[in-house]
C-alpha cells in the first residue's frame, strides 16, 4: 500500500493517463450497461435529429441512437487497434531480436523485407492488402500489422546490436548459456522498456489507422458501430447534421489523445535514467 | 618442469584472419603455438592490439581460428559446435578485463555467480543464495553482496566477483584479459595475491593476458612475448628481466619503469609505432623498429628456435 502511494507520488502524470485509458477501456467493456439504446436498432421516422434529451449525441440517417454507437464504437476500435499493437510489438521484437543477435543471412533477409515494407507509404500498401484479403475488421488489422510491425523489428535490432557484443554477453557464452537464454534473458530484457513505450505510444496511431481504413471503406463495414465507418456515414451530412461526425470524431480524438500521453509518462517511468 | 602429462591444452599453429576493407586481410595471429599446463601461469605480454586477445578468445572457444588446432586433452575444441561446444566451456572459464562491463546490470551478484551452475543443472534454483554465498567467501568476499547489484560495488570487488564466476564451475583453465590492469595498483595486488593462492589450492592453470612486464614475469611459469601476431619469445617467467634475448623483449623490459630503478641510465624505450598488422612486412615482424636489424630481417621470417630449455627465440640473431 506504501509503495503503491510511493509510486503515485513519484509518477503523477502517469497515474492520471493509467486512470483515463482504464476509463476509456472501461467504456467499452461496459458498453452494454452504459448505452441508452440497441445501437444496432434503426429507426428511420427517427433518422438524423439533432441532440436531445432523449439521443444524447442525436441520431443517425437510420435513426440509430449515436451516443449508444459511440460507446459501442469504443469496443470494436479498441479490440482491433490493441490486438494489431499486439501483434506487430510481439512480432515485430521477436523478429528483430532474432535479426540482431544471429545476422548474418537472417539478419539481411528479415531487414531486406522490413525494408520493402517501408518503402511504400504504409496507407497505400494497407489498402492494397485490405483490397486483396476483402474488407472487413480482421483483414483491416491483418494489413497494418503486415506494415507496422518493422518498426519494432528495427528497435529490437539495434537494442540487441548495441549490447551483442558486451563482454557480459561473451561470458554468459563462455559460462555455458544456451543461445535461448541469451536471447530471453538477456536481450529479450533489454529491449523490452523501449518496445513498450513505443507499443503505447502507437495505440493511438494504429487507432487512426483502423479508423482510416473503415473511412475507405477497407476496414468495418456497416452497420457495424465503428468510428472511421461512423465519421464516413456522416460525411455526406457535414454541413447539415455536424454531430454526425463531431461526436464520432471526439471520440477518436479523446482515446488517440489519453493512449499517447500514457505512452509519454510510460517513458518517463520506465526510463532507466530515473532509477 | 613440467612433465608432457601436465598438458591440459595446446594451441598448434593457431591463425586467425579477418577480412578487412578494400579485400585486405588483418592478420591477428600468425602461427602461434603455445602450452597450458596443469597448475601453471601462461602469461601473454604484448603491446595493445598485438594479437593476445584474440588468441585467448580462441581459447575460450568465442573465436574460431582460421588454420590451426586447439587441442584440449588431445580433442581439437575448434570443430566443437552446439551441445558438445557447450558442455565443453565448462573447463575454460574467463575473467574478463574491464570489470564493469563484465556483467549484466539487471543481474543481482547471486544470480550472476551461479548463472554457470544453473546453465549446467549443477545447482537447483533454490539452492541459488548459499552457493552464491559460498563462492563469494571463496574469492574474501562478504556473502551478503549476494543480494546487491553490480553497480553497487567497486572495480576491485567487481573483479571477485568475475573471478568467482569462473571459479563456479571449476574449470581447469582460467584466462585472464587483462584482469588487473582496469584496478588499482593497490587493489591489483590483492587480486593477483587471490588469484595465485586460489591456483594453489585448485591446481587451475591460468592463460594471463598483461601489459605489465613486471607483474607478468613474478606471476606466470611461463611468458610468452608477442608482436604483430607473432610470439617472438617463449621463456621462464623468471628469466625475463634479465634472460630475455630478443630485442623486442629486451625494449619492453628496458621500457619497465620501477621505484628502484636507476636513472642515470638512459631509459631505453621503442620509438615509433608498431606497424599495422593490415600490412604487416615480409621477413621478420619486428625488422621496421629493431636496432639490430639486418640484412636477413627483411628477407626472411625467423621460426621459434630452442636455445634453452624453455627457452624459445624466435630471432635470427641467435642461431
Amino acid at each position: 500500500m506504501k509503495k503503491a502511494a510511493g509510486f503515485i507520488k513519484k509518477n503523477p502524470s502517469f497515474c492520471v493517463f493509467a486512470v483515463l485509458a482504464l476509463a476509456v477501456i472501461a467504456v467499452a467493456v461496459f458498453a452494454p450497461a452504459l448505452a441508452t439504446h440497441d445501437p444496432y436498432e434503426a429507426v428511420l421516422t427517427n433518422a438524423v435529429q439533432p441532440p436531445s434529451a432523449e439521443h444524447w449525441f442525436g441520431t443517425d440517417r437510420m435513426g440509430r441512437d449515436l451516443f449508444s454507437r459511440v460507446l459501442y464504437g469504443a469496443r470494436t476500435s479498441l479490440t482491433a487497434s490493441l490486438s494489431l499493437v499486439c501483434i506487430i510489438m510481439v512480432a515485430g521484437t521477436l523478429l528483430g531480436i532474432v535479426a540482431g543477435y544471429f545476422g548474418g543471412v537472417l539478419d539481411a533477409v528479415i531487414m531486406r523485407i522490413s525494408d520493402m515494407m517501408i518503402s511504400f507509404p504504409g496507407m497505400v500498401l494497407a489498402i492494397a492488402v485490405a483490397g486483396i484479403l476483402g474488407a472487413n475488421m480482421t483483414n483491416a488489422v491483418i494489413a497494418i500489422a503486415i506494415v507496422s510491425w518493422t518498426k519494432y523489428a528495427r528497435l529490437a535490432r539495434s537494442l540487441v546490436l548495441k549490447i551483442r557484443s558486451r563482454d557480459y554477453i561473451a561470458a554468459a557464452r563462455v559460462t555455458g548459456s544456451k543461445t535461448s537464454h541469451i536471447l530471453w534473458k538477456y536481450m529479450l530484457p533489454n529491449a523490452l522498456p523501449t518496445i513498450l513505450i513505443t507499443g503505447a505510444t502507437d495505440i493511438g496511431t494504429m487507432m487512426l489507422e483502423i479508423a482510416g481504413l473503415s473511412f475507405l471503406g477497407f476496414g468495418a463495414q456497416s452497420p457495424t458501430a465503428e468510428w472511421g465507418l461512423m465519421l464516413n456515414e456522416g460525411r455526406a451530412y457535414m454541413t447539415a447534421s455536424p454531430w454526425l461526425m463531431v461526436f464520432p470524431g471526439l471520440a477518436i480524438f479523446i482515446t488517440v489523445v489519453v493512449f499517447n500521453l500514457l505512452g509519454d509518462s510510460l517513458r518517463d517511468v520506465l526510463d532507466p535514467r530515473n532509477e | 618442469m613440467s612433465e608432457p602429462h601436465d598438458l591440459i591444452l595446446a594451441a598448434r599453429h593457431v591463425t586467425k584472419k579477418y577480412p578487412a576493407s578494400n579485400g585486405r586481410i588483418l592478420v591477428a595471429n600468425n602461427d602461434v603455438s603455445l602450452n597450458f599446463y596443469r597448475g601453471r601461469t601462461l602469461g601473454v605480454v604484448g603491446e595493445s592490439g598485438c594479437g593476445k586477445s584474440t588468441f585467448m578468445r580462441m581459447v575460450v572457444s568465442l573465436e574460431a581460428p582460421t588454420e590451426g588446432e586447439i587441442l584440449y586433452r588431445g580433442q581439437d575444441i575448434t570443430k566443437l559446435r552446439g551441445e558438445a561446444l557447450r558442455q565443453h566451456r565448462q573447463k575454460i572459464q574467463m575473467v574478463f578485463q574491464d570489470p564493469s562491463a563484465a556483467f549484466s546490470p539487471k543481474m543481482k551478484i547471486m544470480d550472476i555467480v551461479c548463472e554457470p551452475l544453473l546453465n549446467f543443472k549443477r545447482i537447483k534454483k533454490g539452492e541459488k543464495e548459499e552457493t552464491a554465498r559460498r563462492l563469494l567467501e571463496m574469492v574474501e568476499l562478504p556473502g551478503d553482496f549476494a543480494r546487491r547489484y553490480p553497480h553497487n560495488m567497486s572495480g576491485g570487488q567487481r573483479q571477485r566477483v568475475g573471478i568467482a564466476r569462473a571459479l563456479a564451475l571449476e574449470p581447469e583453465i582460467i584466462v585472464c584479459d587483462e584482469a588487473t590492469s582496469a584496478l588499482d595498483v593497490s587493489v591489483q595486488k590483492t587480486v593477483v595475491e587471490l588469484l595465485v593462492r586460489l591456483q594453489r589450492e585448485k591446481n587451475i592453470s591460468y592463460g594471463f593476458i598483461c601489459h605489465d612486464m613486471a607483474l607478468v614475469q613474478s606471476l606466470s611459469h611461463q611468458v610468452a612475448v608477442m608482436y604483430l601476431g607473432n610470439i617472438m619469445e617463449i621463456l621462464p617467467g623468471g628469466q625475463v628481466s634479465h634472460g630475455c634475448l630478443h630485442p623486442y623483449t629486451q625494449a619492453m623490459v628496458g621500457a619497465v619503469f620501477d621505484l628502484h630503478m636507476d636513472f642515470s641510465h638512459p631509459i631505453r624505450s621503442i620509438d615509433s609505432e608498431a606497424p599495422s598488422p593490415l600490412d604487416a612486412p615480409a621477413g621478420c615482424p619486428f625488422q621496421s623498429r629493431c636496432d639490430r636489424c639486418m640484412e636477413i630481417c627483411k628477407q626472411e621470417r625467423p621460426p621459434l628456435r630452442e636455445i634453452a630449455p624453455e627457452h624459445q627465440v624466435a630471432c635470427h640473431l641467435y642461431q
